[in-house]
């Protein structure tokens, strides 16, 4: 590991004073320290915002809950509110790391993991993500848990987070506190990027931004559920998974949001998609034509061809369970 | 910088990236504790931080100067065993031994979580958190045994539970 300074801030204002250039926020450290490890990432000195007041979740009065930035994954899965208004929520983050890496992990922290590409992580190789412009190795090598939708000739990479995919299907808000003290709300659906010509710039965070808390809006109406399907049946990223919200009303879909993971290189949602589905009565004709609009731009890399049947299997069988088809 | 660690107060000058786990096993003698991968993955390295179970390879030392820290070390001695390790030497919950102390630190600290009503993977409701020997797979999963003990773990673990040969056996719960 290459050295750095450490300072602890005592407010979110000192945090984002103390940032800037090669300077990273350190929270529960479980994925920050992971690559530091490898020097895949090497900051000159680290933030520690652990012991920062945003461990919270709150009740707001519009019905929407403010889940503080720290509030560990364990806590946040396990929270009342939680488990009974965003049952997807709960189910994304047991589905996620072990009990001792939740009790750790931090909602700002999860969002923010990195890839676990495995020539990311491998110094020896090359990696646009890593170091811009020296190639990617995935493309003609090992990609089995890469992208199949919304990658490019740069990088094939997918976002492993479980947590994130849930919070893209409850439309979350992203709040932020920027160097200069101004405050940002970012939505879910614009907080991180497709991998284009820049792969390693992940989100529309700015250098030094701090993010406080996330907002969920009133609970959704409807069934939800999280399936997440991967090569061992517990302390395993996803291959491919789900996170649905559907309601049913006099026979019809009345309402759909299904965001997916493993499949690129942020949590996927198909607008299109779930506005085929509104308004029509579940049928798994209807099924199997929503999953060929979300697939239809899908593309294998060799040994993650097997994602697009998969991504395809898991959507049919999630509809039906959502709507009792 | 300072330490609680089993109820002891501890000093040690250390490099600014020293793990919590290395602290422990190279500066303070505690080699209870064992590193299995560094990097998250074994549980080997389980410790209770202010009672709730770490994988203390992915921390800083730094970050828990104000911490209560219990390390195999503090939950039992030889003489005077906890009742998970206990239990481990009775069912056999091991071959080699080297998993052995983050599968109790991390035992520990996962009956702590049902009690507070904590939910899993495998919870068929998520506001019930009934114990059953699915769901100590589950909840253990972060503690990987390359002599594959793992039944013999569950069966120490759920005896310390209090589980019926009925209540092991019900899966969804
Ligand atoms: C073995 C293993 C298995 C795992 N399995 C899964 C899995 O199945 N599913 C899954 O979803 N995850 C999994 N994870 C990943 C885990 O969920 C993440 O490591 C964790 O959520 C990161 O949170 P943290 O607080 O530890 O982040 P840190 O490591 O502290 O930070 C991560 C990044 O976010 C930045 N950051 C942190 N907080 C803030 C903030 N408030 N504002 C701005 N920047 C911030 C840091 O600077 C850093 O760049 C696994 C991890 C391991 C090691
Ligand atoms: S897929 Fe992305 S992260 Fe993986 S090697 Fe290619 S550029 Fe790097
Ligand atoms: S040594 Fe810490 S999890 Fe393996
Ligand atoms: S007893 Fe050998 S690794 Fe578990």
């Amino acid at each position: 590991m290459k050295t750095f300074t450490y300072t602890k801030a005592q407010s979110p204002e000192a945090a984002v004073a103390e940032a800037g250039e090669g300077v990273r926020f350190i929270a529960g450290g479980t994925n920050l320290l992971d690559l530091m490890k490898l020097q895949v990432m090497t900051p000159d000195k680290l933030v520690d915002i652990s012991r920062l007041d945003l461990g919270r979740i709150e009740q707001r009065e519009d019905g929407g809950l403010t889940i503080g930035a720290l509030v560990p994954n364990s806590d946040l899965a396990a929270d009342r509110r939680v488990i009974d208004g965003y049952p997807v929520l709960s189910r994304a983050l047991l589905a996620g790391a072990s009990g001792q890496l939740r009790n750790k992990a931090s909602t700002g922290g999860n969002l923010l993991q990195r890839t676990r590409c495995y020539y990311f992580y491998d110094t020896a190789t090359a990696c646009n993500k890593r170091e811009p412009g020296s190639g990617c190795a995935a493309i003609g090598g090992f990609n089995r848990i890469h992208a199949i939708l919304g990658a490019s000739d740069k990088c094939i990479a997918t976002h492993p987070s479980d947590m994130a995919v849930a919070m893209r299907a409850l439309d979350a808000t992203v709040v932020t506190l920027k160097g200069d003290g101004d405050r940002r709300r970012i939505s879910i659906h614009d907080f991180y990027r497709l991998p284009g010509d820049t792969p390693e710039i992940e989100n529309v965070l700015e250098p030094g931004e701090l993010i406080t808390h996330v907002e969920l809006p009133g609970p959704p109406q409807g069934e939800q559920l999280y399936r997440k399907v991967r090569d061992r049946a517990s302390y395993a990223f996803a291959l491919v998974s789900v996170a649905g919200v559907v309601k049913v009303e006099d026979g019809k879909i009345a309402s759909a949001a299904l965001a997916f993971g493993g499949l690129a290189h942020l949590p996927w949602r198909d607008f299109e998609m779930e506005a085929m589905l509104v308004g029509q009565a579940p049928s798994t004709a209807l099924f199997e034509a929503a999953a060929d609009k979300l697939l239809a731009g899908a593309r294998g890399h060799g040994s993650n061809d097997f994602k697009i049947p998969l991504a395809r299997r898991t959507l049919i069988a999630c509809l039906r369970d959502l709507t009792g088809v | 910088m300072h330490f609680t660690i089993n109820g002891q107060a501890y000093d040690a000058d250390l490099d600014i990236r020293t793990s919590l786990l290395d602290l422990c096993r190279e500066h303070l003698g505690l080699t209870g504790s064992k590193k299995g991968c560094d990097h998250g993955q074994c549980g080997a390295c389980t410790m209770l931080v202010n009672g709730r179970r770490i994988n203390s390879c992915l921390t800083l030392a730094v970050m828990h100067q104000d911490d209560e820290i219990v390390t195999i070390e503090g939950l039992g001695t030889p003489e005077n065993l906890h009742p998970m390790q206990d239990a481990f030497v009775r069912h056999d919950g091991y071959q080699c031994g080297y998993c052995t102390p983050g599968q109790i630190c991390s035992a520990v600290g996962m009956l702590d979580e049902v009690k507070k009503g904590w939910p899993s993977h495998v919870s068929g409701d998520l506001t019930s958190a009934a114990l059953s020997d699915e769901e100590i797979s589950e909840r253990m999963s972060g503690n990987i045994c390359r002599c594959s003990a793992y039944p013999n773990i569950v069966d120490a673990i759920s005896e310390v539970a209090g589980l019926t040969p009925a209540e092991r056996e019900v899966a969804g719960a």
